[in-house]
């Protein structure tokens, strides 16, 4: 049913999902899902609340195993190994993930970024791989006078670059954003759009966001989904002029969602 | 009044006089105002009486005795002589050796309960714990003295005295004679008292916590342990700290449990396992046969030193809270 124009034959993937079923209980929220995630693109997933993108998302890191009884069918390859054949925990240090709220921890800024190295044992230089990050998130140059101040000090938009850089810390292949933007001004948005653009060149990333202009601005690849089902997934510049579902066309009109 | 009358009457600014303050009292606010602020002032008022009672009653203490009071190592009613050094090293001792054994075991079981324990096993515990909370001391000082001044007899004191009471330093807090009663029964005995109240608040914090900082936590590749002993638990830590700080509390000022178990002597002794006394417990022992007014009067003055410890310890517990916040505090 799903009308999936096979984005970029000349072009890796470093993600691929292969008839993926996911279940709430007895309720299931995403249905025999196929798609591929190209490596160093960036991928939007859009469609109405409700429609099962972040549950999709969530999969892709196993986060959802943290919630009780759920349920997951299908496969998802990372750089063709099946991630449910890969340990948790290194998974989830190749496949870091941002989050709707920013959600900063308890400690200092400095702190925030070094986590992710500290528990992974890194064993080189804290400090310059923690200044590295906070570039890369573009946010060195407003926080390097103090460091050692509480995350919480910091505006919502700077503390949203954090999470992002203390993410990009652990230097992951895949970034999964769920909604980033969703809690800042448009300023900001924009920040973070400027910085997906330049970390591309190092990461693959895919982001749920409901914002469809953030989708046609952002992503280089943008995935429909409707009810748990993927209707439609192709370039982005494709998928926002001449959509080849009449549902898509729908939705990227604003007739419903 | 029309409904247009009441519109305009709303767009008048309100006007002083007793009109506008029964206007101003049929909505409420002026009420609510004057009952919460009463209530409140009620507080302070209560515990500055409490102080001036201490205070006037305890005036023949005070000017017999002076400051002396506090590091005087003797109490002996028979020849009024009376110091409180014994009892404030009891009150101490036993509280610290409480908090010693209740935070670890609270706080593990906390996490366990929030953390790891299914949601339906978690609440039956709760409850349990919460019953447990408000059983009677009394029944805490039974099961000392059935269960484990019998114990501390027979098998933990003969252990303590045999393996660390023959090490350098420490050994000196498990030598001497042991009777079963003692500072460390009596802190064992609070522990058991108090660690509800740590689990049952702790629980409550742990579960608070937003799953986003679990999530991020885990999403860096934090194991579950990981993200709950260093994200979790620094997340609640305040809250946590809260729970201990009733327990000391609690400890600081239990009476009947202790008088039970502690032994009632009025010595300091460095060994744990010897008998001891603490402020609370001797003032219920002593009071009723306390013969003479300067006796009754350094018992009384012993109540202002355990409001004195009190109000010191909750002073440096809001220090040290502050203190732990600084760099990584979490919006209130």
């Amino acid at each position: 049913m799903e009308k999936t124009t096979s984005p970029t034959i000349e072009h890796k993937q470093r993600l691929t999902i292969a008839n993926l079923n996911f279940y709430y209980g007895p309720k299931q929220a995403v249905f025999g899902l196929n798609l591929k995630i190209p490596t160093n693109r960036v991928t939007a997933l859009i469609g109405p609340s409700g429609c099962g993108k972040s549950t999709f998302l969530r999969t892709l890191n196993r986060m959802n195993e943290t919630i009780r009884n759920t349920r997951v069918e299908g496969e998802v390859l990372l750089d063709g190994q099946s991630i449910h054949a890969l340990d948790v925990v290194g998974l989830r240090r190749r496949v870091g993930m941002v989050f709707q709220r920013p959600n900063p921890f308890p400690k200092s800024i400095y702190d925030n970024v070094a986590y992710g190295l500290r528990i992974n044992g890194y064993k080189g230089r804290l400090d310059d791989l923690v200044e590295q990050s906070l570039r890369r998130a573009a946010l060195w140059d407003e926080v390097k006078d103090y460091l050692k101040k509480s995350a919480f000090a910091l505006s919502g938009g700077q503390q949203q670059r954090l999470c992002i850089a203390r993410a990009l810390a652990v230097d992951p292949e895949v970034l999964l954003l769920d909604e980033p933007c969703s809690a800042l001004d448009p300023v900001t948005t924009a920040k973070i759009e400027e910085l997906m653009f330049h970390l591309k060149d190092s990461c693959t990333m895919a982001i749920v966001t409901h914002n469809m202009q953030q989708a046609a601005r952002a992503s280089d690849f943008t995935a429909f989904m409707l009810d748990g089902h993927l209707i439609e997934h192709s370039e982005t510049s494709k998928l926002f002029t001449t959509p080849t579902d009449p549902r898509t066309e729908a939705y990227i009109t604003g007739r419903f969602g | 009044m029309s409904a247009a009358a009441t519109t305009i009457a709303h767009e008048v600014p309100p006007q002083a006089g007793p009109r506008a303050f029964l206007h101003r009292l049929r909505r409420g606010d002026e009420i609510a105002h004057l009952i919460t602020l009463t209530f409140a002032a009620a507080i302070l008022l209560i515990t500055s009486l409490l102080v001036y009672e201490l205070w006037i009653n305890s005036h023949l203490s005070r000017t017999h005795f002076g400051w002396a009071f506090f590091w005087t190592k003797v109490w002996d009613p028979n020849f009024d002589n009376f110091g409180a050094a014994p009892f404030i090293y009891g009150t101490l001792v036993t509280s610290v050796l409480a908090l010693l054994l209740a935070v670890p075991l609270g706080l593990a079981s906390a996490i366990f309960l929030s953390e790891l324990a299914p949601r339906n096993v978690s609440d039956t515990i709760s409850f349990l714990i919460d019953l447990l909370a408000s059983v009677p001391s009394v029944i805490y000082g039974l099961l000392g003295i059935f269960i484990v001044v019998p114990l501390m007899r027979t098998t933990f004191g003969p252990l303590l005295i045999h393996t660390v009471g023959n090490l350098p330093y420490v050994g000196a807090l498990f030598r001497g004679p042991n009777y079963g009663v003692g500072f460390l029964t009596a802190g064992i005995v609070l522990a058991i008292m108090v660690v509800p109240f740590i689990i049952s608040v702790s629980r409550e914090v742990l579960l608070t916590v937003p799953r986003e900082q679990r999530e991020a936590a885990m999403a860096l590749g934090a194991t579950r342990w990981e993200s709950t002993w260093q994200v979790v638990v620094p997340w609640a830590r305040t809250g946590i700290m809260g729970s201990v700080f009733l327990a000391l509390a609690r400890a600081l000022g239990e009476t009947m449990a202790v008088t039970m178990v502690i032994g009632n002597a009025a010595v300091i002794n460095t060994s744990l396992l010897a008998p001891g006394d603490t402020i609370a417990s001797t003032i219920a022992n002593q009071f009723t046969e306390a013969t003479g007014d300067l006796y009754l009067s350094a018992l009384i003055e012993l109540g202002l030193v355990l409001f004195l410890i009190t109000f010191i310890l909750n002073g440096l517990a809001r220090i040290l809270i502050v203190a732990t916040e600084r760099g990584g505090g979490r919006p209130a």
